[in-house]
């Protein structure tokens, strides 16, 4: 399901980057996955501001099919869609990024140590990566959440990071695997740089590209695991989300009644930012990998 | 291969420890008091229940008893099959329950399964093939995995039950109808089983074609396939060479995606009311049965780490490097 | 005439325009010849090598003719040029270590490549092949995983020439070997061309002091060029272009490994390929040049079977 991109070779690296921008810039996937995405953040970012009410303030008639006034239509109770729409978006991008970005954090400190360090380090690391890999991370969440009185996107996103890491760690750890033997990093090591450093300033770097990569793919992962939740109903307990609308939009029979106005825009919008990204992420991979660059 | 299989059953039982002692633990350190309140969402709805779950709950948890042995107790009680007793169908025990709906998720997930991954590697090894095909399916394929499970659910039912009335959109077979062995039964069954089947199988489909044609790509790369067609092999052999070693990452994929899928097919349930594991978890959620959701977690647990085992072994009949003791690549 | 290489002339295409990697390249291989080929990295010899069997996605035959046996092979159309694969034009790769498909039992993949190319399944010569490079016949029974990268590199010798083809290309065979299996592939190749097994043989390398081992001839290139062609002992000896000269006495005792360094005793850098200076593109590094470098030599024959493009060389 993910592209696993190889480290690409070392070349000077002014060169690198003029050579990188001049494919990015003509690779079709990444620009229009880019557009679409940045389209749906400036839509999150900007929207709010421009309602002046509450995305769930009963502001208008029941039931009503989009209009001039209400573009995505209302609610069942008179709430407006696209109010809703847009402070999901936020919602959206606020879970991608909380929880793609802590579980890249906890994926990039395992995989580092594990592929770095070897020996005993790298079996026990590894032992505890496959356990949280094998365990179905909704299900744990379904649980985790149900006991929880009040839910906030900060702690869903703080339970999405603690059980969507593994993957990335491996992967993380396979790369810092095969960085560890090379020449620039042995000099650090000879030269007595300490092991942190030597991570953070030789390894790091020679993957960025990647570990922006897995960070797409963590964002887009942990969007879809918090539209689950709050379509089962396990959402945030305060305001509004993509998810919690299609929860909404099911429990209220949007769908015998023919609201689609009220079920089609949420799921448009998860597949659109999601899907965006990942195409995006082809194009990354295209970019950073001259053996797949077309010429 | 004994060390490949012996790793691979030392991390599922752990993972299964694991399971079981979060499954005891969040209840006992999670804000608030779950206990008390699950007796009074009881007390209003089955007021003749709460003295009954009381008890059960003091002989099952033993508050007075000490930690490790309330700890032990869990595992004695689990053992013996005894996963409490559900609220939502009052006096049922949860057992019994998960069950009864067991086969209805197995029926979905199953052949959703199979036949995505199947159909799947197929479609993208063949996709890889023509510059056109692959530049159009590629994003068509990413659309489909970025796609929400329920929401490409809803809209199937909407489109295909709702709007053009062919199926129907809700249970797991006619309302009219008692289970009995009949072809109208079974017809009834199937019908009720296309739509959530279909959306389970859509989008798993995307995620193993665009899965395949990322493989395919990259072994298409590799030295062995240069060599052949300097040796001037033809495009088959290089494509059944490619497509042979592609496909082995792609099982070690279908154990990491087992849970995503399972989830899947737990919020599929839901839009149909399909009365399987996801359908329990949402009444679980909704009448706040904890016994429910937590067995229903450890059987979804259990279920998931049989499955990798059933992989593990296939992949070891596929790949010749794990049976010749050379590691290969899980 | 085995082999006729005609004003062979093929670019890469890249970002920045077209590399003249091949820069009309004339020379010939007899029947029974191993030629060395021998240039420091970027000098063209790989992609003659390629241009040869196997032209990779970013190259362009651009002009010039190959002719094997009197017929003319069509290297710039990826699709004939498969009737003459591995049946008259084979390689041995530099990757040869990697060359196998890891999923499949060698002999299996052995006899399903000789049935994708029309050939029967030839298993007592193969065997007897095997036992010609000292591997026994049960390797066929094995996953190229369970063989060392040695044993490996031989079984790809034994199966790039199992057609016994007209001419073999062996790159880089060597580089990643210690220096006494370096000896022993040597070795080997010189016996595949004493046996009959393959007529000629191009072995293309960056290190002289190995090839003068193995070669009848070695050719030199430089920046896309031929430089220079002689008998084997007389290049090493009485080298006439000067660059050979450089590269020669730059070497340190015959015998011990020569890294593909850039050439430290001549002060520096080929020219670009992308847009190469008129004349001889050796020029501004040569002690030599004069006016007439200006002008590009021709590859002249100064000696028999000895070719040099230098105005000096007389």
């Amino acid at each position: 399901m993910t592209t696993t991109p190889a480290v690409t070779e070392e070349t000077p690296v002014p060169a690198v980057r003029r050579e990188a921008l001049h494919f990015a810039l003509r690779n079709g996937k990444l620009v229009a996955g880019l557009v679409v995405v940045v389209v749906f953040l400036a839509a999150a970012v900007v929207g709010p501001m421009t309602i002046s009410y509450g995305p769930n303030d009963y502001v208008g008639p029941a039931m009503a099919a989009p209009s001039g006034e209400y573009w995505f239509g209302t609610t069942m109770f008179g709430q407006d869609v696209f109010a809703q729409f847009v402070y999901g978006l936020r919602s959206t991008f606020l879970v991608g990024v909380l929880g793609g970005g802590l579980a890249a954090l906890i994926g990039m400190a395992v995989g580092f140590t594990a592929g770095y360090r070897g020996g005993l380090v790298d079996e026990v690391l590894n032992m505890i990566t496959n356990i949280v890999l094998v365990l179905p991370a909704l299900v744990v969440l379904l649980v985790a959440n149900a006991y929880l009185g009040v839910r906030s996107i900060g702690v869903q996103a703080l339970f999405i990071g603690l059980t969507s890491w593994p993957w990335a760690a491996r992967a993380i750890r396979a790369q810092t695997f095969s960085l560890r033997s090379r020449d620039f990093v042995d000099l650090a090591r000879l030269s007595g740089v300490r092991t942190p450093r030597i991570i953070v300033r030789e390894i790091a770097p020679n993957m960025s590209s990647y570990l922006f990569m897995t960070f797409i793919l963590l964002f887009g992962g942990a969007v879809l695991v918090a539209a689950s939740l709050d379509f089962i109903g396990l959402g945030p307990t305060q305001g509004v989300s993509l998810g919690l609308m299609l929860n909404n939009a099911a429990r209220w029979s949007a769908l015998q009644l023919g609201m689609w106005w009220w079920f089609v825009p949420p799921g448009a919008g998860i597949t659109a930012v999601v899907g965006a990204l990942y195409v995006m992420n082809v194009g990354l991979d295209e970019v950073f990998n001259p053996k797949l660059r077309e010429m | 291969m004994r060390r490949y299989f012996g790793r691979k059953l030392l991390v599922y039982g752990l993972t299964f420890f694991v399971a079981v002692t979060v499954n005891w633990l969040i209840p006992r350190f999670m804000p608030g008091d779950p206990v008390q309140s699950m007796l009074s969402r009881a007390n209003v709805s089955q007021p003749a229940a709460v003295e009954a779950m009381r008890l059960h709950y003091t002989s099952m948890f033993g508050f007075d008893q000490p930690l490790w042995r309330q700890y032990l107790n869990f595992w004695g009680a689990l053992l013996r099959g005894d996963l409490g007793i559900s609220i939502w169908l009052f006096p049922t025990p949860v057992t019994d329950v998960i069950v009864r709906a067991v086969p209805y998720t197995l029926g979905l997930l199953v052949p959703a399964i199979l036949l995505s991954w199947v159909a799947g590697n197929r479609f993208g090894a063949f996709a890889a093939r023509r510059r056109w095909l692959d530049n159009s399916v590629l994003p068509l394929g990413y659309v489909l995995t970025a796609t929400p499970y329920m929401w490409l659910a809803i809209l199937l039912a909407w489109a295909l039950g709702i709007v053009a009335g062919i199926f129907p959109v809700a249970g797991a077979y006619s309302f009219a109808m008692r289970p009995e062995l009949s072809w109208a039964f079974a017809g009834s069954l199937l019908q009720h089983w296309f739509l959530p089947f279909a959306s389970l199988f859509l989008v798993a489909f995307g995620g193993w074609a665009i899965g395949m044609r990322n493989m395919i790509i990259y072994e298409l790369e590799a030295d062995y396939v240069t060599y052949l067609r300097s040796l001037g092999a033809p495009g088959r052999l290089v494509r059944r060479y490619a497509f042979r070693n592609a496909i082995l990452p792609q099982i070690t994929g279908l154990a990491l995606q087992l849970g995503v899928l399972v989830a899947g097919a737990l919020v599929t349930e839901i839009v149909f009311s399909y009365p399987g594991l996801g359908h329990l978890i949402l009444q679980a959620v909704q009448n706040q049965d904890f016994f429910l959701l937590q067995g229903t977690f450890l059987f979804i647990v259990l279920g998931v780490l049989v499955a990798n085992f059933v992989v593990d072994v296939a992949y070891v009949l596929v790949d010749p490097r794990t049976r010749a003791g050379m590691g290969g690549a899980a | 005439m085995s082999l006729t290489v005609t004003g062979l002339r093929v670019h890469y295409r890249t970002l920045r325009g077209d590399v003249k990697a091949l820069d009309g390249v004339t020379f010939s291989v007899a029947d029974g010849e191993i030629m060395g080929l021998a240039g420091e990295s970027g000098s063209g010899k790989s992609t003659l090598g390629k241009s040869l069997i196997r032209l990779d996605g970013r190259m362009r035959h651009v002009g010039g003719t190959v002719e094997l046996d009197g017929v003319t092979l069509p290297i710039g159309d990826d699709a004939a040029m498969n009737a003459h694969r591995f049946r008259e034009v084979s390689l041995v790769p530099q990757y040869a270590m990697s060359a196998l498909n890891p999923t499949r039992r060698i002999g299996r993949m052995v006899s399903e490549l000789l049935a994708s190319r029309g050939a029967g399944p030839e298993t007592a010569e193969l065997e007897r092949r095997l036992e010609l490079v000292g591997l026994s016949r049960d390797v066929l029974d094995r996953y190229p995983g369970e063989l060392s990268g040695g044993m490996r590199q031989r079984v790809v010798m034994v199966i790039s020439t199992l057609l016994d083809p007209s001419l073999l290309i062996a790159d880089e065979v060597t580089s990643a070997l210690d220096v006494s299996t370096q000896r022993a592939v040597a070795r080997t190749l010189r016996e595949f061309r004493d046996r009959g097994l393959v007529k000629s043989m191009i072995v293309v390398t960056h290190d002289i002091a190995l090839v003068h081992q193995i070669a009848d001839t070695i050719t030199v290139m430089y920046a896309g060029r031929l430089a220079e062609k002689a008998p084997a002992e007389a290049l090493v000896t009485a080298p006439r272009h000067p660059y050979t000269r450089m590269l020669i006495s730059s070497l340190p005792e015959a015998g011990v490994r020569h890294e593909d360094r850039r050439l430290a005793g001549i002060p520096g850098a080929p020219p670009s390929l992308l847009d190469p200076p008129a004349g001889c593109r050796f020029r501004d590094r040569c002690p030599l040049a004069f006016a007439r470098c200006a002008e590009q030599p021709p590859f002249a024959e100064v000696a028999p079977g000895h070719h040099v493009a230098c105005w000096k060389a007389e």
